[in-house]
């Protein structure tokens, strides 16, 4: 390394901004190791919040290597064993590992997150860029979010499963439709304030359509604080998931996610209490993780 | 309301499956799941369910539940007091502790009080409510042995009884709540701090105490006033899974029970009950602006 790595010690202002964003350092491989160190220390949160996440990814991942066994076969002979050497986590109520199936249901709970996260803010950016920037249609597209707000979102999760048969894609679905509306209010609100900047105005005067004004000159200002929003609404994803899943409504019982792993060790919480205890462990430190995440791309992007 | 009543209304019957078909179960020859279907007035066209639906909301009726054949304005009725009182703990219960955690964390802001009061806030809303829930259970109830696992008794039997049923479940769903509130109030207050006349105020020689709460949270309260509003949402998705670890017979295991029968009145009632309080409730903290800052006007 070319120098002791800078822990805390002030540096030069100018220097200091540069530092914040790692990419505008043309430096060779061993400072560029140095400036990212510099990145994490001074956003210590994201970098935590980055590194719990990836744990947790890297687990769900590669179940398969963690010296689990199949998270589905069941031995009645060890049923509701406490956590030993052999089963790390104990057994449910089958004679299933429940660490095995703790690390294979992180598959399906982060996928359900970052899918949810994907898909509302990809609907609600479309939808809030075009009623933005029509006025008629806004006033009948805000009406609607107006109402889907006004039914509390995990209620509305709640009886949209109830419509339909429980499948992992009935559950996204579920999930996305209370979303959408906050996405769409905030892009809707930049939307208003964007399009009557110069920048705009100077667009339209040369030709360009309202697509490419939309996606080229609007779409650009938005994209730090969607990402922010996208972490909230993966976060919260997680945890409403585990919540149908715990009611009963969530994703069916032959896909175990978090969730309902939990839900099917409430029955034995006072015989075994490790069947509940360590996905929700997991569940709360990735969400965890992934909000603060959020906290720290919130402070390093300056939304709001 | 309106936009809100139609909603729900499409939501529940546009949605393909015929909810006369989920009723009469897999048995169920077509004879009966006709009869089921005119019996419910599924049959007629689209047009005249929705007039005979919203005709009937003006009247204040809800229509009757499939399963007990009871009106859903009873039902409602039946299982208000548990998550009224739920809510209502958990709010103050929120309220009393967040607030002055934001305070002390906007004030010592970058101390160590801070970290704490603003790690705590990030996990409380991190964590699965249900598996708070549990720990807790666990912690008083299994192992101190101090209150009871589950259950609800009304408050007619008594004060204490009825405290100490409700005190876990409060606790459980305040925690969340108690995260948004702190984190709001301590933004809230730092963007009042940094104003000139609370460094004249702490200049001129006042207690810390009373600039903080007579001259800073008063101007920081609007936006604390209004997440307690929003917040109603999370509280009421948190009641539903609270009511559900702690078997109180409230409007949250109502609606999972009308979801898992497949109960569309109930299901239809408690949202727009719901929703009509939330809207209500919102509507209350409007009009609160006016008492908490003179310039806004109505």
């Amino acid at each position: 390394m070319a120098r002791p790595a800078p822990d805390s010690a002030p540096l030069d202002p100018a220097l200091d901004a540069m530092a914040g964003d790692a990419r505008v350092l043309p430096l060779a491989p061993a400072r560029r190791g140095a400036a990212a160190r510099r990145f994490l220390v001074r956003n210590p949160t994201l970098g935590a919040g980055a590194l719990c996440l990836l744990l947790m990814a890297a687990g769900a991942v590669g179940a398969g290597l963690l010296g689990t066994r199949d998270p589905q076969a069941m031995r009645p002979v060890t049923r509701l064993r406490t956590p030993s050497a052999e089963h790390w986590f104990g057994t449910d109520h089958y004679g299933r590992d429940v660490y095995s199936r703790t690390l294979y249901g992180g598959r399906i709970s982060l996928v359900v997150g970052s899918a949810v996260a994907v898909i509302s803010l990809t609907l609600g950016t479309g939808i809030g860029l075009v009623s933005g920037y029509f006025r008629r249609l806004d006033a009948v597209v805000m009406r609607i979010m107006d109402g889907v707000m006004a039914i509390p979102g995990i209620l509305l999760a709640l009886a949209l499963m109830a419509l339909v048969r429980a499948s992992l894609q009935s559950v996204i679905v579920a999930l996305v439709i209370p979303e959408i509306p906050r996405t769409v209010r905030l892009v809707r609100a930049s939307v208003l304030s964007l399009r009557e900047l110069v920048m705009v105005e100077g667009a339209r005067a040369v030709g360009a359509g309202t697509p490419r004004i939309l996606l080229r000159y609007i779409l650009p200002a938005l994209v730090a604080p969607l990402i922010v929003q996208g972490t909230y609404i993966g976060a919260s994803a997680m945890l409403v998931e585990a919540y149908l899943s715990f009611l009963g409504v969530g994703t069916p019982p032959h896909i175990p996610s978090w969730g309902n792993i939990m839900a099917e060790g409430r029955a034995y919480v006072q015989l075994a209490f490790w069947i509940i205890l360590f996905p929700g462990l997991f569940l709360a430190v990735t969400v965890l993780a992934i909000n603060m995440i959020g906290d720290g791309l919130r402070d390093l992007l300056k939304v709001r | 309301m309106g936009v809100v009543a139609l909603f729900v209304f499409a939501l529940l019957r546009l949605t393909p499956g015929d909810p006369a078909a989920i009723i009469a179960g897999d048995y169920a020859t077509p004879q009966d799941i006709a009869r089921i279907r005119a019996a419910l007035g599924l049959d007629r066209p689209l047009l005249v369910q929705i007039g005979i639906w919203l005709g009937q909301l003006l009247r204040g009726d809800l229509g009757t539940s499939i399963f007990s054949g009871l009106p859903v304005t009873t039902l409602i009725k039946q299982r208000l007091e548990p998550t009224v009182a739920l809510t209502i703990l958990a709010m103050l219960l929120a309220v009393i502790t967040a607030v002055p955690l934001g305070v002390l964390a906007a004030w010592r802001q970058g101390s160590w009080v801070d970290r704490v009061v603003m790690g705590l806030a990030v996990s409380g809303f991190s964590m699965p409510v249900f598996w708070l829930g549990f720990l807790l259970v666990y912690l008083f109830s299994v192992w101190l042995g101090l209150l009871p696992v589950q259950g609800y008794t009304p408050l007619s039997a008594g004060f204490v009884p009825f405290l100490r049923h409700l005190a876990l479940p409060a606790l459980t769903l305040s925690l969340v709540f108690m995260a948004l509130i702190a984190r709001m109030t301590r933004a809230s207050m730092m963007g009042v701090l940094g104003e000139d006349y609370i460094r004249t105020a702490f200049a001129k020689g006042l207690a810390p105490w009373s600039v903080l709460t007579r001259h800073a949270l008063k101007s920081a309260s609007l936006p604390i006033v209004t997440i307690i509003g929003v917040g109603f949402a999370l509280l009421i998705g948190g009641a539903v899974v609270t009511e559900s670890v702690f078997a109180l017979p409230g409007i949250g295991r109502l609606s999972v029970d009308a979801i898992l029968r497949r109960d569309y009145p109930v299901i239809q009632g408690v949202i727009l009950v719901v929703s009509g309080v939330y809207v209500l409730l919102n509507l209350v903290v409007d009009l609160l602006y006016v008492l908490l800052d003179p310039r806004i006007r109505y």
